[in-house]
Protein backbone atom coordinates (compact mmCIF):
# COMPACT_ATOMS: atom_id res chain seq x y z
CA UNK A 1 0.00 0.00 0.00
CA UNK A 2 1.51 3.41 -0.80
CA UNK A 3 1.99 6.28 1.85
CA UNK A 4 1.88 9.84 0.85
CA UNK A 5 4.96 11.57 0.73
CA UNK A 6 5.38 14.83 2.78
CA UNK A 7 5.32 16.56 -0.90
CA UNK A 8 2.29 14.66 -1.45
CA UNK A 9 0.56 15.77 1.51
CA UNK A 10 1.60 19.24 1.62
CA UNK A 11 0.27 18.86 -2.48
CA UNK A 12 -3.09 17.64 -0.97
CA UNK A 13 -3.89 20.43 1.04
CA UNK A 14 -2.80 23.30 -0.68
CA UNK A 15 -5.48 22.25 -2.96
CA UNK A 16 -8.32 21.41 -0.69
CA UNK A 17 -7.00 25.11 0.59
CA UNK A 18 -7.32 26.60 -2.73
CA UNK A 19 -10.58 24.84 -3.66
CA UNK A 20 -12.85 25.53 -0.23
CA UNK A 21 -11.19 28.57 0.78
CA UNK A 22 -9.22 31.39 -1.59
CA UNK A 23 -11.85 30.50 -4.90
CA UNK A 24 -14.52 31.51 -2.65
CA UNK A 25 -12.75 33.97 -0.87
CA UNK A 26 -11.75 35.50 -4.66
CA UNK A 27 -15.30 35.36 -5.96
CA UNK A 28 -16.53 37.12 -3.33
CA UNK A 29 -14.07 39.54 -3.22
CA UNK A 30 -14.37 40.46 -7.29
CA UNK A 31 -17.98 39.54 -7.49
CA UNK A 32 -17.19 37.10 -10.16
CA UNK A 33 -20.24 35.14 -9.41
CA UNK A 34 -20.45 32.73 -12.72
CA UNK A 35 -17.15 31.57 -11.84
CA UNK A 36 -19.35 29.44 -9.31
CA UNK A 37 -21.24 27.70 -11.92
CA UNK A 38 -18.44 27.72 -14.19
CA UNK A 39 -15.68 25.79 -11.41
CA UNK A 40 -18.59 23.29 -10.81
CA UNK A 41 -19.30 22.61 -13.94
CA UNK A 42 -15.81 21.43 -14.19
CA UNK A 43 -15.55 19.69 -10.90
CA UNK A 44 -19.05 17.48 -11.84
CA UNK A 45 -17.92 16.72 -15.56
CA UNK A 46 -14.54 15.62 -13.98
CA UNK A 47 -15.69 13.97 -12.26
CA UNK A 48 -17.51 12.06 -15.22
CA UNK A 49 -14.03 11.77 -17.01
CA UNK A 50 -12.85 10.27 -14.08
CA UNK A 51 -15.11 7.08 -15.01
CA UNK A 52 -13.77 7.53 -18.89
CA UNK A 53 -10.53 7.58 -17.58
CA UNK A 54 -10.75 4.33 -15.38
CA UNK A 55 -12.16 2.43 -18.91
CA UNK A 56 -8.91 3.63 -20.56
CA UNK A 57 -6.59 2.32 -17.81
CA UNK A 58 -8.09 -1.56 -18.96
CA UNK A 59 -7.69 -0.16 -22.88
CA UNK A 60 -10.97 0.47 -23.68
CA UNK A 61 -11.57 3.70 -25.73
CA UNK A 62 -15.09 4.69 -24.04
CA UNK A 63 -16.89 7.04 -26.02
CA UNK A 64 -20.18 6.58 -24.47
CA UNK A 65 -20.02 8.36 -20.23
CA UNK A 66 -22.49 10.79 -21.81
CA UNK A 67 -24.98 8.27 -21.93
CA UNK A 68 -24.71 7.50 -18.19
CA UNK A 69 -24.50 10.78 -16.84
CA UNK A 70 -28.06 11.38 -19.14
CA UNK A 71 -28.85 8.04 -17.21
CA UNK A 72 -27.96 9.46 -13.73
CA UNK A 73 -29.65 12.66 -13.68
CA UNK A 74 -32.88 11.25 -15.34
CA UNK A 75 -33.12 8.86 -12.29
CA UNK A 76 -32.12 11.53 -10.15
CA UNK A 77 -34.70 13.89 -11.66
CA UNK A 78 -37.51 11.26 -11.76
CA UNK A 79 -36.94 9.81 -7.88
CA UNK A 80 -37.05 13.18 -6.27
CA UNK A 81 -40.11 14.77 -8.47
CA UNK A 82 -42.20 11.23 -8.65
CA UNK A 83 -40.98 9.71 -6.12
CA UNK A 84 -40.70 12.01 -3.76
CA UNK A 85 -37.36 11.01 -1.74
CA UNK A 86 -34.50 13.10 -0.85
CA UNK A 87 -32.30 14.40 -3.73
CA UNK A 88 -29.15 13.37 -1.50
CA UNK A 89 -30.62 9.36 -1.65
CA UNK A 90 -30.94 9.76 -5.07
CA UNK A 91 -27.68 10.52 -5.98
CA UNK A 92 -26.25 7.33 -5.03
CA UNK A 93 -29.08 5.81 -6.79
CA UNK A 94 -28.59 7.12 -9.52
CA UNK A 95 -25.01 6.37 -9.59
CA UNK A 96 -26.19 2.65 -9.04
CA UNK A 97 -28.68 2.39 -11.56
CA UNK A 98 -26.64 4.24 -14.37
CA UNK A 99 -23.64 0.93 -12.96
CA UNK A 100 -26.19 -1.35 -13.22
CA UNK A 101 -27.10 -0.60 -17.01
CA UNK A 102 -23.78 -0.44 -18.06
CA UNK A 103 -23.86 -4.22 -16.56
CA UNK A 104 -26.14 -5.27 -18.92
CA UNK A 105 -24.77 -3.08 -21.69
CA UNK A 106 -21.03 -4.14 -20.74
CA UNK A 107 -21.32 -7.81 -20.54
CA UNK A 108 -21.67 -8.25 -24.12
CA UNK A 109 -19.56 -5.20 -25.44
CA UNK A 110 -16.49 -5.07 -23.66
CA UNK A 111 -15.47 -7.98 -25.49
CA UNK A 112 -14.69 -5.99 -28.18
CA UNK A 113 -11.63 -3.81 -28.71
CA UNK A 114 -10.00 -0.85 -29.40
CA UNK A 115 -12.23 0.91 -32.30
CA UNK A 116 -14.85 -1.58 -32.34
CA UNK A 117 -15.95 -1.09 -28.32
CA UNK A 118 -15.42 2.59 -29.24
CA UNK A 119 -17.56 2.82 -32.18
CA UNK A 120 -20.64 1.27 -29.73
CA UNK A 121 -20.36 3.79 -27.19
CA UNK A 122 -20.29 6.36 -29.60
CA UNK A 123 -23.91 5.37 -30.23
CA UNK A 124 -24.63 4.64 -26.70
CA UNK A 125 -25.47 8.49 -25.68
CA UNK A 126 -27.99 8.47 -28.59
CA UNK A 127 -29.56 5.74 -27.75
CA UNK A 128 -30.29 6.80 -24.60
CA UNK A 129 -31.24 10.48 -25.56
CA UNK A 130 -33.81 8.50 -27.89
CA UNK A 131 -34.63 6.24 -24.88
CA UNK A 132 -35.71 9.28 -22.93
CA UNK A 133 -37.31 11.15 -26.11
CA UNK A 134 -39.56 8.03 -25.95
CA UNK A 135 -40.26 6.81 -22.54
CA UNK A 136 -43.40 8.37 -20.56
CA UNK A 137 -41.69 8.60 -17.27
CA UNK A 138 -39.12 11.06 -18.83
CA UNK A 139 -41.61 13.19 -20.45
CA UNK A 140 -40.07 12.52 -24.27
CA UNK A 141 -38.87 16.42 -25.21
CA UNK A 142 -40.48 18.34 -22.84
CA UNK A 143 -38.47 16.74 -20.08
CA UNK A 144 -37.88 17.01 -16.54
CA UNK A 145 -38.45 20.50 -15.26
CA UNK A 146 -38.93 22.36 -11.76
CA UNK A 147 -36.97 20.06 -9.94
CA UNK A 148 -36.61 20.78 -6.44
CA UNK A 149 -33.46 21.81 -4.84
CA UNK A 150 -31.58 19.26 -2.71
CA UNK A 151 -33.23 19.31 0.85
CA UNK A 152 -31.83 19.21 3.94
CA UNK A 153 -30.39 16.14 6.16
CA UNK A 154 -30.26 16.25 9.74
CA UNK A 155 -28.88 13.49 12.11
CA UNK A 156 -30.40 13.41 15.60
CA UNK A 157 -31.78 17.14 14.75
CA UNK A 158 -28.63 18.18 14.01
CA UNK A 159 -28.29 19.83 10.29
CA UNK A 160 -25.37 18.45 8.55
CA UNK A 161 -26.45 19.43 5.12
CA UNK A 162 -29.26 22.81 5.50
CA UNK A 163 -31.96 22.92 2.72
CA UNK A 164 -30.42 24.42 -0.58
CA UNK A 165 -33.50 26.38 -1.47
CA UNK A 166 -33.23 27.84 2.20
CA UNK A 167 -29.80 29.38 1.60
CA UNK A 168 -28.86 32.78 0.50
CA UNK A 169 -26.70 31.45 -1.92
CA UNK A 170 -27.06 27.96 -3.80
CA UNK A 171 -24.63 28.42 -6.01
CA UNK A 172 -22.01 28.29 -3.62
CA UNK A 173 -23.72 25.22 -1.61
CA UNK A 174 -23.42 23.53 -4.85
CA UNK A 175 -19.81 24.52 -5.45
CA UNK A 176 -18.72 23.14 -2.30
CA UNK A 177 -20.72 20.13 -2.47
CA UNK A 178 -19.41 19.34 -6.12
CA UNK A 179 -15.85 20.18 -5.54
CA UNK A 180 -16.33 17.52 -2.32
CA UNK A 181 -17.40 15.10 -4.74
CA UNK A 182 -14.82 15.64 -7.06
CA UNK A 183 -12.02 15.11 -4.05
CA UNK A 184 -13.77 12.06 -2.83
CA UNK A 185 -13.93 10.95 -6.19
CA UNK A 186 -10.54 11.35 -6.99
CA UNK A 187 -9.19 10.04 -3.46
CA UNK A 188 -11.04 7.11 -4.04
CA UNK A 189 -9.50 6.16 -7.72
CA UNK A 190 -5.63 7.37 -6.40
CA UNK A 191 -6.38 4.16 -4.27
CA UNK A 192 -8.17 2.06 -6.07
CA UNK A 193 -5.25 2.44 -9.07
CA UNK A 194 -2.75 1.86 -6.13
CA UNK A 195 -4.74 -1.29 -4.94
CA UNK A 196 -4.92 -4.57 -6.44
CA UNK A 197 -7.52 -4.05 -8.87
CA UNK A 198 -5.68 -1.04 -10.61
CA UNK A 199 -2.63 -3.65 -10.75
CA UNK A 200 -4.85 -5.75 -12.34
CA UNK A 201 -6.06 -3.07 -15.02
CA UNK A 202 -3.13 -2.17 -15.93
CA UNK A 203 -1.96 -5.38 -16.91
CA UNK A 204 -5.04 -5.85 -18.66
CA UNK A 205 -4.41 -2.87 -20.43
CA UNK A 206 -0.80 -4.13 -21.38
CA UNK A 207 -1.53 -7.70 -22.77
CA UNK A 208 -5.31 -9.12 -22.12
CA UNK A 209 -3.87 -13.07 -22.98
CA UNK A 210 -0.77 -13.06 -20.38
CA UNK A 211 -3.27 -11.26 -17.70
CA UNK A 212 -5.54 -14.33 -18.20
CA UNK A 213 -2.65 -16.32 -18.57
CA UNK A 214 -2.22 -15.82 -14.98
CA UNK A 215 -5.41 -16.57 -13.60
CA UNK A 216 -7.33 -12.78 -14.16
CA UNK A 217 -10.83 -13.18 -14.91
CA UNK A 218 -10.29 -10.54 -17.15
CA UNK A 219 -14.42 -10.22 -18.13
CA UNK A 220 -15.26 -9.68 -14.49
CA UNK A 221 -12.75 -7.17 -14.24
CA UNK A 222 -13.64 -5.82 -17.27
CA UNK A 223 -17.55 -4.99 -16.40
CA UNK A 224 -16.96 -4.21 -12.86
CA UNK A 225 -14.48 -1.47 -13.78
CA UNK A 226 -16.79 -0.39 -16.61
CA UNK A 227 -19.52 -0.45 -13.64
CA UNK A 228 -17.32 2.04 -11.61
CA UNK A 229 -17.12 4.24 -14.76
CA UNK A 230 -20.21 4.78 -15.17
CA UNK A 231 -21.29 5.13 -11.43
CA UNK A 232 -19.23 8.31 -11.64
CA UNK A 233 -20.79 8.82 -15.11
CA UNK A 234 -24.73 8.59 -13.21
CA UNK A 235 -23.43 10.79 -10.56
CA UNK A 236 -22.34 13.89 -12.39
CA UNK A 237 -25.23 13.81 -14.34
CA UNK A 238 -27.59 13.85 -11.20
CA UNK A 239 -25.75 16.27 -9.64
CA UNK A 240 -26.51 18.18 -12.89
CA UNK A 241 -30.09 17.98 -13.35
CA UNK A 242 -30.38 19.18 -9.72
CA UNK A 243 -28.49 22.48 -10.93
CA UNK A 244 -30.39 22.91 -13.54
CA UNK A 245 -33.19 21.72 -11.88
CA UNK A 246 -33.87 20.31 -15.21
CA UNK A 247 -33.57 17.14 -17.89
CA UNK A 248 -33.98 17.01 -21.37
CA UNK A 249 -32.59 14.20 -23.66
CA UNK A 250 -30.29 16.73 -24.89
CA UNK A 251 -28.70 17.53 -21.36
CA UNK A 252 -25.95 15.31 -22.61
CA UNK A 253 -25.42 14.81 -26.03
CA UNK A 254 -22.76 13.09 -28.35
CA UNK A 255 -20.40 15.76 -28.24
CA UNK A 256 -20.34 15.35 -24.41
CA UNK A 257 -19.41 12.38 -24.62
CA UNK A 258 -16.78 12.77 -26.47
CA UNK A 259 -15.02 15.61 -24.09
CA UNK A 260 -15.24 12.99 -21.47
CA UNK A 261 -12.86 11.42 -23.45
CA UNK A 262 -10.99 14.60 -24.59
CA UNK A 263 -10.47 15.87 -21.59
CA UNK A 264 -8.69 12.05 -20.37
CA UNK A 265 -6.86 12.34 -23.09
CA UNK A 266 -5.38 16.11 -22.56
CA UNK A 267 -4.89 15.41 -19.13
CA UNK A 268 -2.93 12.27 -19.65
CA UNK A 269 -4.09 9.03 -19.21
CA UNK A 270 -0.78 7.69 -17.48
CA UNK A 271 -2.03 9.92 -14.30
CA UNK A 272 -4.87 9.57 -12.25
CA UNK A 273 -5.80 13.49 -11.73
CA UNK A 274 -5.39 13.85 -15.63
CA UNK A 275 -9.16 14.06 -16.04
CA UNK A 276 -9.38 16.77 -13.52
CA UNK A 277 -6.84 18.87 -15.32
CA UNK A 278 -7.91 17.89 -18.53
CA UNK A 279 -11.28 19.42 -17.98
CA UNK A 280 -10.45 22.17 -16.35
CA UNK A 281 -7.89 23.25 -19.19
CA UNK A 282 -10.48 22.36 -21.56
CA UNK A 283 -13.41 23.90 -20.12
CA UNK A 284 -11.81 27.36 -19.75
CA UNK A 285 -9.71 26.77 -22.81
CA UNK A 286 -13.29 27.16 -24.48
CA UNK A 287 -14.45 29.99 -23.08
CA UNK A 288 -11.17 31.54 -22.76
CA UNK A 289 -11.57 31.65 -26.92
CA UNK A 290 -15.20 33.40 -26.74
CA UNK A 291 -13.84 36.59 -28.25
CA UNK A 292 -12.83 34.69 -31.15
CA UNK A 293 -16.59 34.21 -32.19
CA UNK A 294 -16.73 32.12 -35.52
CA UNK A 295 -13.14 31.09 -35.10
CA UNK A 296 -13.50 30.13 -31.84
CA UNK A 297 -14.13 26.14 -32.98
CA UNK A 298 -11.82 26.16 -35.20
CA UNK A 299 -8.93 27.73 -33.26
CA UNK A 300 -9.95 25.19 -29.95
CA UNK A 301 -9.93 22.19 -32.14
CA UNK A 302 -6.34 23.55 -34.01
CA UNK A 303 -5.33 23.83 -30.59
CA UNK A 304 -5.87 20.51 -29.54
CA UNK A 305 -4.63 18.75 -32.55
CA UNK A 306 -0.75 20.56 -31.60
CA UNK A 307 -1.66 19.51 -27.72
CA UNK A 308 -1.70 16.27 -28.75
CA UNK A 309 0.75 15.74 -31.23
CA UNK A 310 3.40 17.39 -28.95
CA UNK A 311 2.04 15.63 -25.82
CA UNK A 312 0.46 12.65 -26.36
CA UNK A 313 0.93 11.35 -22.90
CA UNK A 314 -1.35 14.86 -21.83
CA UNK A 315 -0.17 17.93 -19.78
CA UNK A 316 0.56 15.87 -16.64
CA UNK A 317 3.32 14.49 -18.37
CA UNK A 318 4.93 18.03 -18.50
CA UNK A 319 5.11 18.43 -15.03
CA UNK A 320 6.30 14.74 -13.87
CA UNK A 321 8.64 14.49 -17.08
CA UNK A 322 11.66 12.17 -15.60
CA UNK A 323 10.40 12.03 -11.86
CA UNK A 324 8.33 8.90 -11.75
CA UNK A 325 5.22 9.16 -12.56
CA UNK A 326 2.06 10.08 -10.43
CA UNK A 327 -0.56 8.03 -9.09
CA UNK A 328 1.29 5.22 -9.92
CA UNK B 1 4.66 -41.72 -11.31
CA UNK B 2 1.15 -41.29 -11.85
CA UNK B 3 -0.64 -39.41 -14.74
CA UNK B 4 -0.73 -35.54 -14.11
CA UNK B 5 -2.51 -34.71 -17.28
CA UNK B 6 -3.95 -36.62 -20.02
CA UNK B 7 -4.72 -35.35 -23.08
CA UNK B 8 -7.08 -37.58 -25.03
CA UNK B 9 -8.33 -37.61 -28.68
CA UNK B 10 -7.74 -33.96 -29.06
CA UNK B 11 -8.90 -33.05 -32.51
CA UNK B 12 -8.72 -29.27 -33.83
CA UNK B 13 -10.37 -28.09 -36.89
CA UNK B 14 -10.15 -24.78 -38.47
CA UNK B 15 -12.67 -25.00 -41.13
CA UNK B 16 -11.26 -27.07 -43.77
CA UNK B 17 -7.99 -27.19 -41.92
CA UNK B 18 -7.18 -30.11 -39.58
CA UNK B 19 -4.52 -28.62 -36.92
CA UNK B 20 -4.85 -31.55 -34.52
CA UNK B 21 -6.10 -35.06 -35.59
CA UNK B 22 -6.94 -37.14 -32.67
CA UNK B 23 -3.86 -36.49 -30.74
CA UNK B 24 -3.90 -38.70 -27.11
CA UNK B 25 -0.72 -38.73 -24.84
CA UNK B 26 -0.05 -38.07 -20.86
CA UNK B 27 1.73 -36.48 -19.15
CA UNK B 28 3.30 -37.83 -15.90
CA UNK B 29 3.87 -35.79 -12.41
CA UNK B 30 7.52 -34.27 -12.20
CA UNK B 31 8.36 -34.91 -16.13
CA UNK B 32 9.71 -32.56 -18.71
CA UNK B 33 8.06 -33.53 -21.82
CA UNK B 34 8.69 -32.20 -25.14
CA UNK B 35 6.06 -31.33 -28.09
CA UNK B 36 8.36 -30.61 -30.97
CA UNK B 37 7.60 -31.10 -34.65
CA UNK B 38 8.18 -28.92 -37.93
CA UNK B 39 6.38 -25.89 -38.54
CA UNK B 40 2.86 -25.82 -38.61
CA UNK B 41 2.70 -29.70 -37.29
CA UNK B 42 0.11 -28.09 -34.92
CA UNK B 43 2.09 -27.68 -31.56
CA UNK B 44 1.01 -24.00 -30.43
CA UNK B 45 -2.36 -24.99 -31.24
CA UNK B 46 -2.03 -28.29 -28.69
CA UNK B 47 -0.53 -25.80 -26.33
CA UNK B 48 -3.35 -23.21 -26.92
CA UNK B 49 -6.20 -26.43 -26.21
CA UNK B 50 -4.05 -27.72 -23.19
CA UNK B 51 -5.10 -24.25 -21.59
CA UNK B 52 -7.82 -23.30 -22.83
CA UNK B 53 -6.71 -20.38 -24.95
CA UNK B 54 -8.84 -22.23 -27.46
CA UNK B 55 -11.98 -24.64 -27.41
CA UNK B 56 -10.81 -28.38 -28.87
CA UNK B 57 -13.26 -29.18 -31.74
CA UNK B 58 -13.80 -32.78 -29.90
CA UNK B 59 -11.66 -34.46 -27.55
CA UNK B 60 -10.81 -33.10 -24.10
CA UNK B 61 -7.78 -32.54 -21.37
CA UNK B 62 -7.57 -33.62 -18.14
CA UNK B 63 -5.54 -32.87 -15.48
CA UNK B 64 -5.59 -35.00 -12.20
CA UNK B 65 -8.81 -36.42 -13.76
CA UNK B 66 -10.88 -32.93 -14.14
CA UNK B 67 -11.66 -31.71 -17.58
CA UNK B 68 -9.25 -28.65 -18.17
CA UNK B 69 -10.46 -28.51 -21.79
CA UNK B 70 -13.10 -25.56 -23.38
CA UNK B 71 -12.92 -23.75 -20.27
CA UNK B 72 -11.52 -20.31 -19.42
CA UNK B 73 -7.79 -19.72 -19.77
CA UNK B 74 -7.92 -18.13 -15.90
CA UNK B 75 -9.95 -20.88 -14.92
CA UNK B 76 -7.22 -23.59 -15.91
CA UNK B 77 -4.59 -21.34 -14.32
CA UNK B 78 -6.28 -21.37 -10.88
CA UNK B 79 -6.21 -25.40 -11.29
CA UNK B 80 -2.82 -25.18 -11.70
CA UNK B 81 -1.95 -25.65 -15.14
CA UNK B 82 -0.24 -22.21 -16.45
CA UNK B 83 0.93 -21.68 -19.72
CA UNK B 84 4.13 -19.12 -20.65
CA UNK B 85 4.38 -17.23 -23.99
CA UNK B 86 6.42 -16.51 -26.41
CA UNK B 87 8.84 -12.83 -25.16
CA UNK B 88 6.40 -10.20 -27.02
CA UNK B 89 3.88 -11.49 -24.25
CA UNK B 90 5.05 -9.38 -21.29
CA UNK B 91 3.44 -5.92 -19.46
CA UNK B 92 5.73 -3.42 -21.02
CA UNK B 93 5.52 -0.86 -19.27
CA UNK B 94 6.13 -2.76 -15.69
CA UNK B 95 9.51 -3.56 -14.11
CA UNK B 96 10.42 -7.44 -13.68
CA UNK B 97 9.43 -7.69 -9.93
CA UNK B 98 6.13 -5.25 -10.87
CA UNK B 99 5.09 -8.07 -13.19
CA UNK B 100 5.79 -11.05 -10.38
CA UNK B 101 3.93 -8.80 -8.07
CA UNK B 102 1.28 -8.59 -9.89
CA UNK B 103 1.22 -12.27 -11.47
CA UNK B 104 0.68 -13.45 -7.65
CA UNK B 105 -2.77 -12.88 -8.33
CA UNK B 106 -3.57 -16.30 -7.34
CA UNK B 107 -2.47 -16.17 -4.24
CA UNK B 108 -4.30 -13.42 -3.29
CA UNK B 109 -6.00 -14.46 0.20
CA UNK B 110 -8.04 -10.80 0.51
CA UNK B 111 -10.83 -9.65 -2.18
CA UNK B 112 -10.13 -6.23 -4.18
CA UNK B 113 -12.55 -4.52 -1.99
CA UNK B 114 -9.97 -5.56 1.22
CA UNK B 115 -7.13 -4.01 -1.22
CA UNK B 116 -8.99 -0.69 -1.59
CA UNK B 117 -9.74 -0.27 2.26
CA UNK B 118 -6.18 -1.60 2.87
CA UNK B 119 -7.51 -4.46 5.36
CA UNK B 120 -5.16 -6.67 7.44
CA UNK B 121 -5.36 -9.55 5.36
CA UNK B 122 -4.39 -7.15 2.02
CA UNK B 123 -1.43 -5.71 3.57
CA UNK B 124 -0.07 -9.17 4.47
CA UNK B 125 -1.04 -10.62 0.77
CA UNK B 126 1.01 -6.77 -0.44
CA UNK B 127 3.84 -8.13 2.25
CA UNK B 128 4.14 -11.64 1.21
CA UNK B 129 3.94 -10.79 -2.95
CA UNK B 130 6.84 -9.10 -2.58
CA UNK B 131 9.10 -11.40 -0.49
CA UNK B 132 7.63 -13.83 -2.71
CA UNK B 133 8.97 -11.73 -5.79
CA UNK B 134 12.36 -11.30 -4.23
CA UNK B 135 12.74 -15.04 -3.62
CA UNK B 136 11.36 -16.07 -7.21
CA UNK B 137 14.25 -13.14 -8.47
CA UNK B 138 16.76 -15.00 -6.48
CA UNK B 139 15.92 -18.23 -7.45
CA UNK B 140 16.00 -17.76 -10.64
CA UNK B 141 18.88 -15.55 -10.57
CA UNK B 142 17.69 -12.43 -12.35
CA UNK B 143 18.23 -9.78 -9.55
CA UNK B 144 20.45 -7.33 -12.02
CA UNK B 145 17.11 -6.42 -13.54
CA UNK B 146 14.73 -6.48 -11.04
CA UNK B 147 13.70 -2.92 -11.55
CA UNK B 148 14.36 -2.96 -15.35
CA UNK B 149 11.13 -1.47 -17.16
CA UNK B 150 9.88 -5.25 -19.12
CA UNK B 151 10.31 -3.10 -22.25
CA UNK B 152 13.50 -1.94 -21.75
CA UNK B 153 14.94 -5.58 -21.41
CA UNK B 154 17.37 -7.79 -24.07
CA UNK B 155 15.39 -11.47 -25.51
CA UNK B 156 17.35 -13.23 -23.52
CA UNK B 157 16.00 -12.10 -20.39
CA UNK B 158 12.47 -11.46 -21.54
CA UNK B 159 12.58 -15.46 -21.79
CA UNK B 160 13.16 -15.52 -18.16
CA UNK B 161 11.11 -12.77 -17.20
CA UNK B 162 7.91 -14.72 -19.02
CA UNK B 163 9.38 -17.89 -16.93
CA UNK B 164 9.39 -15.96 -13.80
CA UNK B 165 5.66 -14.51 -14.64
CA UNK B 166 4.26 -18.01 -15.17
CA UNK B 167 6.10 -19.56 -12.00
CA UNK B 168 4.32 -16.30 -9.59
CA UNK B 169 1.30 -18.09 -10.24
CA UNK B 170 2.71 -21.30 -8.31
CA UNK B 171 1.57 -23.50 -11.14
CA UNK B 172 1.88 -27.41 -10.96
CA UNK B 173 2.00 -28.03 -14.73
CA UNK B 174 3.81 -25.12 -16.80
CA UNK B 175 3.41 -25.06 -20.43
CA UNK B 176 6.45 -23.03 -21.98
CA UNK B 177 6.13 -21.80 -25.45
CA UNK B 178 9.40 -22.16 -27.44
CA UNK B 179 11.65 -21.03 -24.43
CA UNK B 180 14.93 -21.54 -26.00
CA UNK B 181 14.34 -19.81 -29.56
CA UNK B 182 16.61 -17.58 -30.77
CA UNK B 183 19.09 -18.02 -27.73
CA UNK B 184 22.66 -18.67 -28.89
CA UNK B 185 24.65 -21.72 -27.40
CA UNK B 186 25.36 -20.27 -23.84
CA UNK B 187 21.79 -18.49 -23.43
CA UNK B 188 20.08 -21.92 -24.54
CA UNK B 189 22.33 -23.75 -21.74
CA UNK B 190 21.44 -21.46 -18.83
CA UNK B 191 17.87 -21.74 -19.60
CA UNK B 192 17.98 -25.35 -19.65
CA UNK B 193 19.48 -25.32 -16.12
CA UNK B 194 16.86 -23.05 -15.21
CA UNK B 195 14.23 -25.27 -16.74
CA UNK B 196 15.66 -28.46 -14.68
CA UNK B 197 15.82 -26.50 -11.68
CA UNK B 198 12.31 -25.29 -11.57
CA UNK B 199 11.44 -29.25 -11.72
CA UNK B 200 13.99 -30.17 -9.04
CA UNK B 201 13.29 -27.43 -6.71
CA UNK B 202 10.01 -27.03 -7.10
CA UNK B 203 7.92 -29.70 -8.20
CA UNK B 204 6.56 -28.07 -11.33
CA UNK B 205 5.70 -30.59 -14.29
CA UNK B 206 7.08 -28.82 -17.34
CA UNK B 207 5.92 -29.27 -20.68
CA UNK B 208 7.38 -27.55 -23.44
CA UNK B 209 7.07 -26.71 -27.23
CA UNK B 210 10.28 -26.45 -28.82
CA UNK B 211 12.21 -26.22 -32.23
CA UNK B 212 16.01 -26.61 -30.26
CA UNK B 213 16.71 -29.84 -30.68
CA UNK B 214 19.92 -30.23 -29.30
CA UNK B 215 18.22 -28.18 -26.11
CA UNK B 216 14.86 -30.39 -26.28
CA UNK B 217 17.06 -33.94 -26.45
CA UNK B 218 19.23 -32.56 -23.32
CA UNK B 219 15.94 -31.60 -21.23
CA UNK B 220 13.40 -34.01 -21.74
CA UNK B 221 12.10 -37.28 -20.57
CA UNK B 222 10.36 -38.03 -22.90
CA UNK B 223 9.25 -36.43 -26.67
CA UNK B 224 6.16 -35.95 -28.60
CA UNK B 225 6.39 -35.90 -32.14
CA UNK B 226 3.99 -33.99 -34.45
CA UNK B 227 3.94 -33.69 -38.01
CA UNK B 228 0.92 -31.97 -40.02
CA UNK B 229 -1.35 -32.35 -37.27
CA UNK B 230 -0.82 -35.83 -36.57
CA UNK B 231 0.83 -37.39 -33.27
CA UNK B 232 3.81 -39.48 -35.33
CA UNK B 233 5.92 -40.84 -32.52
CA UNK B 234 6.11 -40.58 -28.48
CA UNK B 235 9.19 -41.84 -26.28
CA UNK B 236 12.57 -40.86 -24.65
CA UNK B 237 15.04 -39.40 -26.52
CA UNK B 238 17.25 -41.63 -27.57
CA UNK B 239 14.14 -43.54 -29.23
CA UNK B 240 12.94 -40.17 -31.02
CA UNK B 241 16.52 -39.98 -32.44
CA UNK B 242 16.03 -43.36 -34.15
CA UNK B 243 12.65 -43.10 -34.83
CA UNK B 244 12.49 -43.47 -38.52
CA UNK B 245 9.12 -41.85 -39.20
CA UNK B 246 10.65 -38.98 -37.02
CA UNK B 247 13.99 -38.74 -39.61
CA UNK B 248 11.26 -38.76 -42.56
CA UNK B 249 9.54 -35.41 -41.40
CA UNK B 250 12.47 -33.81 -40.69
CA UNK B 251 14.18 -34.41 -43.35
CA UNK B 252 12.04 -36.00 -45.83
CA UNK B 253 11.75 -39.47 -47.24
CA UNK B 254 14.92 -41.14 -49.05
CA UNK B 255 14.08 -40.37 -52.42
CA UNK B 256 15.72 -42.83 -55.03
CA UNK B 257 14.97 -40.38 -58.11
CA UNK B 258 17.63 -37.50 -56.77
CA UNK B 259 20.00 -40.28 -55.72
CA UNK B 260 19.78 -39.68 -51.54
Amino acid sequence: MPRLSMIQWTGLLVFLIAVFVLVPAYIAASGRTDFYYTLTSVALLSIASAGVWLTFYIGRINIGQGAFALIGAYVSAILVTKAGISFWLSLPLAGLFAALVSVLIGVPILRLRGVYFAMITLVLTQVVTLTALALPVTNGAKGITSIPLPGEISVFGLTVIPDFAGLENPRLAFYYTSCALMVLTFAAMYRLVNSRLGHLCRSMQQNEELASSIGVNIAYIRVIVFAISSFLGGIGGAMFGSIAQSVYPSSFQVTDSVNFMLNCFLGGLGYVFGPMLGTLVLYFGWDLLFELGRYQLLVYSGLLIILMLFLPNGLLSLRIRGKGVAGR
Amino acid sequence: MSNLLEVRHVTRKFGGLTANNNISFSVNENEILSVIGPNGAGKSTLFKMISSFLPTSSGEVLYRGERISNLKPHTVARMGVVRTFQETTIFKSMTVRESIVVAQHLRAKASLAGYFWGTKSAREDVESFGRYADDLIDFLGISAIRNELASNLPQGNLRALGLAIGLATDPKVLLLDEPFAGMNHDETMRMVQLVRKVRDDRGVTVLLVEHDMPAVMSISDRIIVLNFGEMIAEGTPTEIQNNQKVIEAYLGSADDEIGI
